[in-house]
């Protein structure tokens, strides 16, 4: 196995992991503000990607579509949390659960119902298509590389957002106490729409991201999303940085163990047999790394409480 | 008698009578539907045990329903083609005896639901949520990497497996094995919540930290009620992909847990009969909105917000109110 090999996979690690970070800062936000668990986030992750494809192939603009990929997806999530959200956040768990699922299918068959069963596409820009060689000899994707940096600067300017800004402090006085921050006059349930509607924006910029690179189709939102609860099940629910360390984690655990479990299994078993086994681990390997966090932190990495 | 209790006996006589109606005016297909929802009803009783009495809200029911299925389709696909399941020092032949499927069906998902639920139940709340949901994904995404039982493309049998004394191809007599299993699982549930585990289950869900304090393990109890849970939705797999003569990955997707879910809470949370109203209903609403619409998921969208937002109590505590049945 050739170092390149090696780089290029760590690279598509980082990338994966970027898209999930995005995905799950939003849901991670919104649970710890709100106390919401929102399973229709994937549906916000499908609405960018559609809202980009359309628009970039009526405009041909890729900005464009990235940019109406932010506005439907901070939409939709206003919208969805205006109507019906806002009168679950009393609620217990399961009615949450059960409304968000009842989200998804309202979405997944209303988005088939405009766009058709058939996958869209988004094409990679021009300035973006190609390779670009890192030092070292290794060519990437540039358009994979302009992906992790569009998520590192998110995630930098999200920090930036939580620790100083006014909007920071008042979203993690609400975590601490609601009642508290209404009273000093913070309008809660504008802030709330806010706050949702960042972390919809956020997935739909994943959605739109991700969707020049796979093709743009109902249920793309919903295995992101698990993973996403993946990483905040190993970050720690409520912590920003949580999810980063965790969305890494994810990442690179899934892309490396696709890569190096069949080999290790080829060590002491023969070819077929060691890539089925191998592949069938390494499709398992994200959910054991779960596992392992469960079993030393019960309460995530960086999760304060059970 | 209460209202909750005449709709439970209309639900209970009904089903059964609707499926020899079928018979009488020969339409094989009602017969199956009604099938359909006996399995399904099981499959959320099952679920209901966890959800409604244990309080534990898990969204990976499906792992455990899959569980059976293949459980059913391995055993009999090996028997079917005269090649034994295991062969080595000892060797296993397959099966399409009913008893030992549901047994090996149960027994499997059992041994699922003890290693998922004793590392979710360290945890609770949202975290048990979202922990369920990602090994129910781990179990799809497993079956779909694994190429010897079909991969993607799922495992079908040629015949329905065999019970002794009956024609299991003939589907009022299928339905029969699926309805007994419905009632006595039901009766089984009902002395389960009558009785001093149950009782302590209830005192548990409604406050862990009292229940504690009064002596009560809670994590033990939690883990029992979540692995009987786990045993009777993989039974009711096992049922299921036997009337379907096929298994498939789909039926271990997140939206058959979160099917499976839907059928308890829209017939009602922790009411005995509650998964069969709702599984009822979700094959009507299929069946209605089916035809009129290919997008009929919108408006079962829609009724589940409606139900949630208006109506927490199911369709069962529509009709009954907040009175509940002493079961």
């Amino acid at each position: 196995m050739s170092n390149a090999l090696i780089a290029e996979q760590v690279l598509n690690g980082l990338q994966s992991g970027v898209v999930l970070f995005l995905m799950a800062a939003g849901l991670t936000l919104v649970f710890g503000v709100m106390g919401l668990i929102n399973l229709a986030h994937g549906s916000l992750f499908m609405v960018g990607a559609f809202a980009a494809a359309a628009t970039a192939a009526a405009t041909g603009s890729f900005l464009l579509g990235l940019v109406a990929a932010l506005a439907a997806a901070a939409a939709a999530g206003a919208l969805m949390e205006v109507v019906i959200l806002r009168r679950l956040y009393q609620r217990d768990h399961l009615d949450q659960v059960l409304a968000t699922f009842a989200l998804i299918l309202v979405f997944s068959e209303g988005v088939r119902w405009t766009f058709g069963s058939f996958p869209l596409f988004l094409d990679v820009p021009e300035a973006l298509s190609g390779t670009l060689v890192l030092p070292g000899g290794i060519a990437y994707s540039r358009y994979r590389l302009t992906l992790i940096a569009i998520g590192l600067l998110v995630a930098l300017g999200l920090y930036l957002l939580v620790a100083h800004t006014r909007l920071g402090v008042r979203v993690r006085a609400g975590e601490d106490d609601r009642e508290m921050i209404a009273a000093l006059g913070v309008n809660i349930d504008r802030l709330y729409t806010a706050v949702f509607a960042i972390g919809a924006a956020l997935a739909g910029l994943a959605g739109a991201l991700v969707g020049a690179i796979q093709s743009v189709q109902v249920g793309m939102g919903e295995p992101v999303l698990i993973l996403a609860f993946v990483v905040i099940v190993i970050g720690g629910i409520g912590s920003i940085r949580g999810a980063f360390i965790g969305a890494l984690l994810v990442g690179l655990t899934d892309t490396l163990g696709r890569l190096f479990l069949p080999e290790l299994f080829a060590l002491f078993m023969d070819g077929p047999a060691a890539a089925s086994a191998g592949s069938a681990l390494a499709s398992m390997s994200i959910y054991l790394l779960m596992v392992a966090v469960l079993v030393v932190r019960p309460s995530g990495l960086f999760g304060s409480r059970t | 008698m209460t209202r909750e209790r005449a709709l439970n006996a209309l639900l209970l006589l009904g089903v059964p009578l609707f499926a020899l109606w079928a018979v009488v005016v020969e339409q094989p297909f009602m017969i199956t539907l009604a099938t359909k929802v006996a399995i399904l009803a099981l499959a959320g009783t099952g679920l209901n045990l966890a959800l409604g009495h244990g309080g534990l809200v898990s969204l990976g029911h499906a792992a455990f329903f899959g569980i059976g299925g293949y459980a059913m389709g391995i055993l009999a696909s090996h028997a079917q083609s005269y090649t034994p399941l295991l062969d080595g020092a000892l060797t296993i032949p397959g099966t399409t005896f009913m008893p030992i499927i549901w047994l090996v069906a149960m027994l499997a998902s059992g041994l699922a639901a003890l290693a998922i639920g004793a590392l979710s139940l360290r945890t609770s709340g949202v975290y048990f949520i979202m922990i369920t949901l990602a090994f129910g994904q781990m179990f799809y995404y497993f079956a779909i990497s694994w190429p010897a039982y079909g991969g993607e493309d799922g495992l079908s049998i040629y015949v329905r497996n065999r019970f002794p004394g009956m024609n299991t191809l003939d589907p009022i007599q299928f339905f029969a094995i699926a309805w007994t299993w419905l009632v006595v699982v039901l009766l089984f549930s009902a002395s389960l919540a009558r009785s001093p585990f149950g009782l302590a289950l209830n005192a548990a869900r409604q406050s862990p930290l009292r229940a504690r304090t009064v002596g009560i393990r809670v994590y033990r109890l939690q883990l029992t009620v979540f692995v009987l849970s786990g045993m009777i939705t993989g039974l009711a797999g096992a049922l299921y992909a036997d009337l379907n003569r096929f298994v498939s990955p789909s039926m271990l997707s997140w939206q058959t847990s979160g099917e499976i879910m839907v059928f308890v809470i829209l017939g009602g949370v922790a009411r005995w009969c509650g998964p069969l109203a709702g599984a009822l209903l979700f094959i009507l609403l299929e069946q209605v909105l089916g035809p009129i619409s290919e997008f009929w998921h919108v408006f079962l969208g829609i009724i589940l917000l409606l139900i949630v937002l208006f109506a927490p109590g199911g369709v069962l505590g529509l009709v009954a109110g907040r009175e509940r049945v002493r079961v």
